[in-house]
């Protein structure tokens, strides 16, 4: 076990370390900050002088590692537009985010999960058929699209609920909603495939032939065994909790990482954008990180194989 | 004498296998030690429990598994590498058929293009001549012309092999080596298979390692046969005076438990203990546990494998007339 | 497998006496409309120069954000007084175009990628094994976006960036087939027949995991048509004058309150086309694939 916790670990820091020289190569070698920074038409000294302040005179390997070093450090760099700490721009804006994210997660969770289970045990229903349908319709429906769709008959046509902005928790309704859609579909989906997959196993055979109650063989057998599939589902969510809401903050406006990643992107702003790169891949990373820690120790046979 | 058309010396193949998590790496001999040759248009039969490693023994003589000491020598070459571009050309020459057909068998190809791909593969005679060869390999081996454009889940288990069979003489090989070729076919089949191949190999002068756990079989088509346990021969005669007088208790056990038609069963010699598990090789002889003549030298030393008499070896202490041992 | 055989080769044997009945009777109604709207989808993109009835440019500057219904311009005019019916033509083009190439190049480099995992094992497939954590690590939409940003959009670069999605799918998938396939069986006896390891894989292995690849490539093509139109939503995509169904809601979005349609059209056709794709290729993976439940 300590190996297989050992390897895992070296896996996800690889896995950062390639994230972070992604994010470098691609960001330094895609054109000259200064330029933008300063416009098309500034004197060839002012420029000069921009490069040796933020060190881009430099060739991209020293660069890269006094990059590298400063992140071991904690330091994430100065953003260029507002010469603030990068990484406090980016913390200040990841409440806001997760404001939208962890209840959107929770509606998932708490309609996804119920409504393929209850599908999985009445397969072949009117109610089966129905979720089916309006599972790959939510996931089939773009965010944006949903998120437009949703503030013209809220907020154009009938006029009771904010179309932006961050005011009050009534302004973050639709965003939530627009969120939890597409994620209710995929996990109505998956739970439904992953409880009719158990269901089929001979031990569920086995317990009701035994003649156990069929509640206590759902609760007891067949739903902590469907749930191990799930939670990998479950853990890429809770990994795009930081990442997941670029599109629909973007629709709303509403001030969270998403927006910040766009603006930054679009200004050029190296530090930032680093930044916010590594935090969506530390996030990730983490989360799959525990969901694998999280199976090894639920299922001593994938330690086995993957220790080999 | 003539010269071996194949000749293995020394073949030694060690897997390793972890037991659990943390369990240390325990080197497997699967072969241990080993030598043969085979004669040009000999068939040798190969005759052992699962685990004896009959079957990777014939994959070493054909090159596929790689042998950790030892050498194969073929037509006086030595045997190249597993996928160098001279062990593809050599493929020509030597040729394997499976146990199970189907499995052999590319599902998404008619017989006829797989029976042809051979020769498709090393570029031998012209299209024409395929086409002729295809015909003509089909005959031979009892396919009927319309099953030609059939798929092989189209076809009985005995055709497929049949199918296979073609396929592995596409290339009119000097060696063919077949592992347990009728050990997935009806016993109806495995007769007819077998002498099938029986006259094929007389037609086209084809070497033959022929390897079975089933004694019935090899001494319908075998030549000559080796005895093998836990990676080493135990014993290696003609197949008459083998089947006639088994030396080794081994042999003497597995020779009495064939019946032979019209007679009860006597005198059989039926196997104690724990089949053959390489993992964990007994000391001294590897027979020893389960023989029921073991004396106290056959749990310390290893007995090596010697003449006996003018056309046997055996590795067994116990057998007499046993003297200085022999190379092959 | 056999179980398979033996349907395929039953199907085989009952379409004969009619098609079309055997047709109705073995595809469900809505797989039917789906498939439909996907024949209908790809007619478009082909024959989009022949049925645009304006260029996407052409402005009417007398009838601007007109309503649909306007014998005219059938589905409305936008904020220039361009015909919406003939920009959605262009866009369908446009966005099958990149999701369709992009899809067949996904597919191709990722079961590249899977086949040298299977073939090579050790060093390359830990490489492959890194780079498919790497996607996974950072959200794809996330990482366009910056590609897009800092290189600037174009149709070129948007096709390779979207080909990159979906490409560990057909790795996963093509590497496991092809170590099971060369363990034992059919591909151990073709390289036993001294065939070369090109052989083996492009005439071999390939074929036989090809129904599979097929079934992931529809999973992947709508997520490639909404991961296209959202960087184009957010302006990242294809850039104007050109136009995608994603930079058609983009703009529209601005005439949400005035003149929904411009955004609506293009977010019905983004949808129809995305759940039929699904629909379609969960009833093709039930069909061909037997392993994938």
């Amino acid at each position: 076990m300590v190996r297989f916790v050992f390897a895992r670990l070296l896996r996800a820091l690889i896995t950062i370390l390639a994230v972070v020289t992604f994010a470098f190569v691609v960001l330094r070698m895609s054109g000259d900050p200064a330029q933008v920074m300063l416009g098309p038409d500034v004197p060839q000294d002012a420029v000069d002088a921009f490069r040796n302040a933020w060190g881009l005179d430099q060739p991209l390997w020293i660069q890269y590692l006094a990059y590298i070093k400063s992140i071991f450090t904690g330091d994430f760099g100065v953003s260029m537009r507002d010469k603030a700490s990068a990484l406090q721009l980016v913390l200040e804006r990841v409440p806001a985010t997760l404001q939208l994210t962890i209840p959107a997660l929770l509606l998932k969770l708490m309609i996804g999960v119920p409504a393929g289970v209850y599908a999985a045990l009445h397969r072949q229903s009117a109610i089966d058929r129905g979720v089916i349908l309006l599972a790959i319709l939510g996931f089939t429906l773009p965010s944006f699209v949903l998120g437009l769709l949703l503030v013209l008959v809220f907020s154009v046509i009938l006029g009771v609920l904010p179309s932006g902005g961050q005011d009050t928790w009534v302004h973050g309704l639709l965003p939530t909603i627009t969120m939890s859609i597409g994620g209710i579909g995929i996990l109505a989906r998956f739970s439904r495939s992953a409880m009719i997959e158990v269901m089929g196993q001979p031990y569920i055979r086995t317990a009701s032939a035994k003649g156990l109650k069929w509640s206590n063989v759902v609760w007891n057998h067949a739903l902590p065994n469907a749930a191990v599939p799930i939670i990998t589902i479950v853990g890429f969510m809770v990994g795009s909790l930081i990442a997941g809401a670029v599109v629909v903050e973007s629709i709303f406006s509403w001030p969270g990482i998403g927006r910040l990643l766009v603006v930054s992107v679009s200004n050029r702003d190296l530090a930032v954008v680093q930044c916010i790169l590594l935090m969506i891949a530390a996030t990730m990373v983490l989360s799959n990180l525990m969901v694998d820690l999280f199976y090894g120790w639920l299922d001593p046979r994938l330690r086995h194989q993957t220790a080999h | 004498m003539v010269a071996a058309l194949i000749k293995a010396e020394g073949l030694t193949r060690i897997y390793e296998m972890r037991r659990g998590l943390f369990g240390k790496v325990t080197p497997v001999r699967a072969v241990d030690d080993l030598s043969l040759k085979v004669l040009p248009g000999e068939t040798l039969g190969v005759v052992g429990e699962s685990g004896s490693g009959k079957s990777t023994l014939g994959r070493m003589l054909l090159g596929i598994d790689p042998a950790e000491s030892g050498t194969v020598t073929f037509e006086d070459k030595p045997m190249p590498a597993f996928g160098t571009a001279e062990w593809r050309a050599l493929r020509v020459r030597m040729q394997l058929v499976y146990q199970d057909p189907l499995a052999a068998l590319d599902r998404r190809l008619t017989i006829a293009t797989q029976i042809r791909e051979p020769l498709d593969i090393h570029n031998l005679l012209t299209k024409d001549e395929r086409d002729a060869r295809v015909q003509a390999l089909m005959a031979a081996v009892g396919l009927r012309p319309d099953q030609a454009d059939r798929y092989p889940h189209e076809l009985s288990g005995g055709q497929r092999q049949r199918a296979v069979i073609a396929r592995a003489l596409a290339s009119r090989p000097r060696l063919i080596v077949c592992d347990e070729p009728v050990s997935a076919l009806d016993v109806s089949i495995q007769a007819q298979v077998v002498n099938m191949l029986r006259d094929l190999q007389d037609e086209f002068q084809i070497a033959m390692v022929f390897i079975s756990h089933d004694l019935k079989v090899v001494r319908n088509i075998a030549d000559r046969v080796v005895v093998m346990y836990l990676g080493r021969i135990v014993e290696e005669a003609s197949s008459d005076v083998i089947f006639a007088s088994p030396r080794h208790p081994y042999t003497q056990a597995l020779v009495s438990s064939v019946p032979v038609p019209g007679q009860p069963l006597k005198g059989r010699m039926i196997l104690q203990g724990e089949p053959p598990n390489p993992a964990s090789r007994p000391s001294g002889c590897a027979f020893h546990p389960r023989c029921p003549l073991a004396t106290d030298i056959c749990r310390t030393t290893v007995p090596m494998l010697r003449t006996v008499g003018l056309q046997r070896a055996a590795a067994c202490h116990l057998v007499e007339g046993a003297n200085a041992p022999i190379a092959a | 497998m056999t179980t398979a055989d033996l349907d395929h080769t039953h199907t085989i044997a009952s379409r004969r006496p009619c098609f079309v009945a055997t047709l109705r009777r073995h595809v469900p109604l809505s797989i039917g409309l789906g498939i439909l709207w996907l024949v209908v989808m790809v007619l478009v993109a082909i024959f989009a120069d022949v049925l645009r009835p304006y260029s996407i440019t052409a402005m009417d500057l007398t009838n601007r954000l007109s309503a649909p219904g306007n014998p005219k311009h059938w589905l409305g005019t936008d904020e220039l007084g361009r015909d919406v019916l003939a920009r959605l033509i262009q866009s369908v083009r446009i966005s099958l175009v990149i999701a369709f190439s992009a899809t067949i190049i996904s597919a191709v480099f990722g079961t590249a990628l899977g086949f040298a995992a299977a073939k090579f094992r050790g060093i390359v497939e830990h490489v492959v094994l890194v780079l498919a954590d790497f996607q996974a690590a950072l959200p794809f939409l996330v990482m366009s976006l910056a590609v897009l940003a800092f290189f600037g959009s174009s149709m070129v670069l948007i096709v390779c960036l979207m080909g990159f999605y979906g490409w560990e799918r057909y790795a996963r998938v093509a590497r496991g087939l092809a170590i099971s396939a060369s363990a034992q069986g059919y591909a151990s006896a073709v390289v036993q027949l001294g065939a070369s390891p090109l052989r083996v894989y492009f005439r071999h292995i390939l074929p036989n995991v090809a129904s599979t690849l097929i079934v992931s490539m529809t999973l992947t093509f709508p997520e490639i048509i909404l991961m296209e139109s959202g960087l184009s939503f957010l302006g990242l995509g294809v850039q104007p004058p050109e136009t995608s169904l994603g930079n058609m809601v983009g703009f529209g979005r601005e005439y949400l309150t005035r003149a929904p349609w411009i955004m609506l059209a293009p977010a019905l056709v983004i949808m129809l086309t995305t759940l039929s794709i699904s629909l379609v290729g969960d009833w093709l993976r039930d069909k061909l694939d037997p392993t994938v439940r």
